[in-house]
């Protein structure tokens, strides 16, 4: 195709992804924008006598599409809101109860170590003469400091994001659109000159269809990147600049996660926040946070170490909700709303360049999250208000946005603050969990309590890498042949394989209330709706179909959490449907097969895409 | 009509119609469940109705669209920011409550003097521009109140086509029973419009478009002036209707078999 003429528009500080570190960086950079008196503190270079202009461009339909439930100790915010109010967000309560639980399997079905076993069997021997254990579960007595969120917040992230866009507009100095993906930096010399909108009227291959309109160029002295894990403006980057020495993204998560109304039996006081481990596998963790109005937030996280080819983070959660330590309190609950998003794991391991010659990294895709206290949220927060006071600075000294200036101004204030320092600290702590949950627990309470001086060593290989084939991780519960008429049947059916093998090695059935257990499909109509806008080309490509046609796991296929990626009853390659992507990006990161061309990448690619989940409520 | 038309859409937000909907009795009457929990979108008839105002001003040179709100001024904020990508307006906002309980006479009341009271508007070029109907209530009244308000009693409800002809006449098809058009032929303005659906798709957003409307909605977001509802209707009860999904997958099933299941449940 050739190259059309596009518009191009001129802003000053053009943005990428609203999220908390974009919501951070806004706030901070809008009060500082603007004289008490009303008049611009700084000039825009492109419409002298006015405040510079900041535009912001979000991929989803609403800067709170997205459905989250936090917990943070809210270090970040509080102090940009220093009479910050809970009551000001809808969704939003101090922490008053922690509670950390570890759970057993009461069906035998999931994939536990030798040694995780005899534990299990003589907490269910002695356990009932003990305190802290309950059905199936053991509480702790005591919660490390490193995991405590007192005194934090609880909240919804999806609200608190439309109540920072609220203020941020109400300021009056940023624009926020929504609805807007961008395709990509625009580079020029080793330069970012701006960024380049995705093009609308396109076939889903993305070849010019009625109403073509090529996506616009805005050119900025300064783009601010915050699209988060699997933005492909960050990723792309991270392709044109490289990454630091020693830098990768193989550490990942899928958080899966319902808002759910309570039942009126359930006692769980407001400002309760729940966290466990052990089961469905004993690598995944689970969340639930008691917010305003008998409202909870739940979910469970499926990391990349899970080396099980065949998963499903949807019916885990199902699994983990009917857990009888947590169907308690959730039976005659309501879900009403759910969602799905990929966390970057990597923390510091995985920070890009910060910054460069006019563009800056902001928020989780530039490494903000602590993978041992658990947190984000915060973090990218922080990042955002420190390259905000960063950018400030150098508007005000009349200072370009070089590489060097950038440096001074915002990744120095970074390295030297609380954010560094508790990223080190971090570094290494679950590397542990490569080698087995055991390993993994050890590890980060030897990091924890040592405050990153030791730390467990680990299998550290990329998810790729590290993927067995279903046969060896079924060896010899499920014989070859068995499996292969299994992957047989279920491709002639077009099903994935996850039902089929979870049902064969005992996890019982779920059996669905119509209200809080429901079909995958339910899920995604009744939790939100998919904006899959026309005239948009497909963002979730396979990049090597042979690589496709002959691999054995499709973990792409039982990871989707809309069930977007579909098997293929014609051949090997699998099917995408967009009307049911919710834009995880858990494709990205779980497929088993390399990138032809770049170990440290999967044969999936995750382009810019208009639309996602938009829960039912946030 | 070389002037152009100045056309006003009325247009309020909703909460997003695929919501779980639950009315609850608080302090202040009767609302919606976590209503400041609910993404909320500008109505898909008031959308239409923009979208045709849009269309009508670009095609007849001089003329110029309002959008006039009545909304909680932070959804407002939020709405605004998706909605000025799409087709260029002027934005007047009316910081008050959408929750669909409101009693049209009083919507209509604020929405009449708003209108009244925008600077250098044109009542003999006026085109009054709304939905027909509304996804929070409808009541199909507010519409025609507004109109009542400011002396305008040529009214078209369910509109799906409005032409201007040469002469500068006005050709409106009005949609009635089973399917058929009532056609009308106005002299020209003023008049109100509730639109149905219209004819046209919702536009691509438009970074250009944007950055011209976000100009002015931002400080007409800040200037908002607070409408107070008092009075209106008691309602004993409130119920919306609950949502039934029954959802399968289903591959391969024979077109047939397909229409029969729907036959059945209509019949059922």
């Amino acid at each position: 195709m050739s190259e059309m003429e596009r518009q191009s528009m001129d802003v000053d500080i053009v943005c990428v992804g609203f999220g908390p570190a974009m919501g951070g960086f806004l706030t901070t950079l809008s009060r500082g924008l603007m004289n008490p008196d009303g008049t611009p503190a700084v000039e825009s270079a492109v419409m002298p006598g006015m405040p510079p202009q900041v535009i912001c461009y979000e991929r989803a339909d609403d800067i709170a599409a997205g459905v989250s439930g936090v917990v943070s100790k809210a270090r970040g915010i509080r102090e940009t809101f220093p009479d910050f109010d809970p009551a000001q967000v809808p969704l939003c309560a101090e922490v008053t109860h922690e509670k950390v639980a570890y759970l057993l399997d009461p069906h035998g079905a999931s994939r536990r170590q030798d040694l995780l076993d005899i534990k299990d069997g003589l907490i269910r021997t002695f356990g009932k003469h003990l305190p802290f254990c309950g059905e199936h579960s053991v509480e702790l007595p005591w919660i490390p400091p490193f995991l405590r969120k007192e005194p934090g917040l609880v909240f919804s992230l999806g609200q608190f994001n439309q109540w920072v866009g609220a203020q941020v507009m109400a300021e009056g100095v940023a624009q926020v659109w929504p609805g807007m993906p961008v395709d990509k930096a625009l580079v020029e010399d080793g330069r970012v000159v701006g960024v380049r909108l995705v093009d609308q009227g396109v076939t889903k291959q993305g070849e010019p269809d009625a109403g073509y309109m090529p996506g616009m160029d805005i050119k900025a002295a300064l783009t601010v990147i915050g699209d988060g894990p699997v933005g492909p403006v960050g990723r792309g980057l991270d392709d044109a600049m490289g990454m630091p020495h020693g830098h990768t993204r193989r550490d990942w998560a899928l958080g899966m996660k319902m808002v759910v109304d309570l039942p009126e039996s359930c006692t769980l006081p407001e400002g309760f926040v729940l966290h466990t481990f052990g089961y469905p596998e004993p690598d995944i963790f689970g969340f639930l946070y008691v917010l305003p109005g008998r409202v909870a937030s739940l979910g469970i996280f499926v990391p990349s170490w899970l080396d099980i080819p065949v998963r499903t983070a949807y019916r885990y959660l199902q699994h983990w909700i009917t857990h009888p330590y947590l169907w308690q309190h959730l039976k005659g609950g309501v879900m009403r709303s759910w969602g799905a998003k990929s966390l970057l794991e990597s923390g510091r391991r995985g920070e890009p360049w910060l910054v460069g010659d006019g563009y800056a990294r902001i928020g989780e895709g530039s490494g903000t999250t602590n993978v041992l206290t658990g947190s984000g949220v915060d973090e990218a927060w922080t990042s955002g208000v420190q390259l905000a006071e960063g950018v400030l600075e150098l508007l005000r000294a009349g200072k370009p946005f070089s590489r060097a200036n950038l440096k001074e101004a915002y990744v120095a204030r970074r390295r030297a603050s609380h954010l560094e320092a508790e990223a080190k600290v971090a570094e290494k702590s679950r590397d542990g969990f490569g080698k087995g949950f055991i390993q993994g627990l050890m590890g980060m309470a030897l990091t924890g309590f040592t405050e990153g001086k030791l730390n467990m060593c680990g299998d550290h290989r990329a998810p790729h890498e590290r993927v067995p084939t279903l046969e060896e991780t079924y060896y010899p519960q499920i014989p070859a042949a068995e499996l292969a008429r299994m992957r047989e049947e279920c491709r002639a059916k077009g099903e994935a394989l996850h039902d089929a093998v979870m049902d064969r090695v005992g996890w019982p059935k779920i059996e669905y209330d119509g209200q809080l257990l429901v079909s995958h499909q339910d899920a995604l109509l009744l939790g939100g709706k998919v904006q899959a806008p026309f005239g948009y080309a497909d963002h979730v490509v396979f990049v090597d179909p042979q690589l496709c046609e002959e691999c054995g796991e499709k973990i792409c296929i039982d990871m989707c959490s809309g069930q977007a990626i579909t098997m293929n009853p014609e051949a090997g390659v699998p099917l995408f449907d967009r009307e049911k992507c919710v834009h995880c990006g858990a494709c990205l990161w779980n497929c088993s097969k390399a990138h032809p061309n770049d170990p440290e990448k999967t044969n999936v690619d995750f382009r810019a895409g208009a639309g996602g989940l938009h829960s039912a409520e946030n | 009509m070389s002037a152009g038309y100045h056309i006003v859409v009325c247009g309020g937000i909703v909460p997003d119609p695929l919501q779980t909907l639950e009315p609850v009795k608080g302090p202040a009457g009767w609302g919606l469940k976590n209503e400041l929990m609910l993404p909320a979108i500008l109505d898909p008839w008031a959308g239409h109705a923009l979208f045709e105002a849009a269309n009508l001003a670009k095609n007849a040179p001089g003329s110029k669209v309002w959008l006039v709100s009545m909304g909680p001024k932070a959804k407002l904020q939020q709405v605004m920011m998706t909605i000025a990508q799409k087709v260029p307006f002027e934005l007047v906002v009316l910081d008050g409550p959408a929750g669909g309980f409101v009693e049209a006479q009083a919507v209509g009341t604020a929405l009449a003097e708003a209108i009244e009271a925008i600077p250098g508007l044109d009542k003999s070029r006026l085109l009054v521009f709304g939905g027909w109907m509304s996804a929070s209530r409808g009541a199909g009244a507010t519409l025609q109140i507004v109109g009542e308000k400011l002396g305008i009693f040529e009214q078209f409800q369910g509109v799906d086509k409005l032409e201007v002809q040469s002469g500068g006449a006005l050709r409106l098809l009005e949609r009635v029973e089973g399917g058929s058009y009532q056609e009308s032929t106005l002299d020209g303005p003023p008049a109100v419009v509730g639109w149905a659906t219209g004819e046209l798709p919702e536009p691509p957003n438009n970074p250009q478009v944007g950055m011209q409307n976000m100009r002015l909605v931002m400080p007409a977001l800040q200037k908002a002036k607070p409408v107070k509802v008092e009075g209106g209707p008691e309602y004993l009860s409130v119920q919306v209707p609950s949502q039934k999904r029954e959802t399968r997958v289903v591959k391969d099933t024979p077109v047939d078999e397909i229409a029969k299941e729907i036959v059945d449940w209509l019949k059922a």
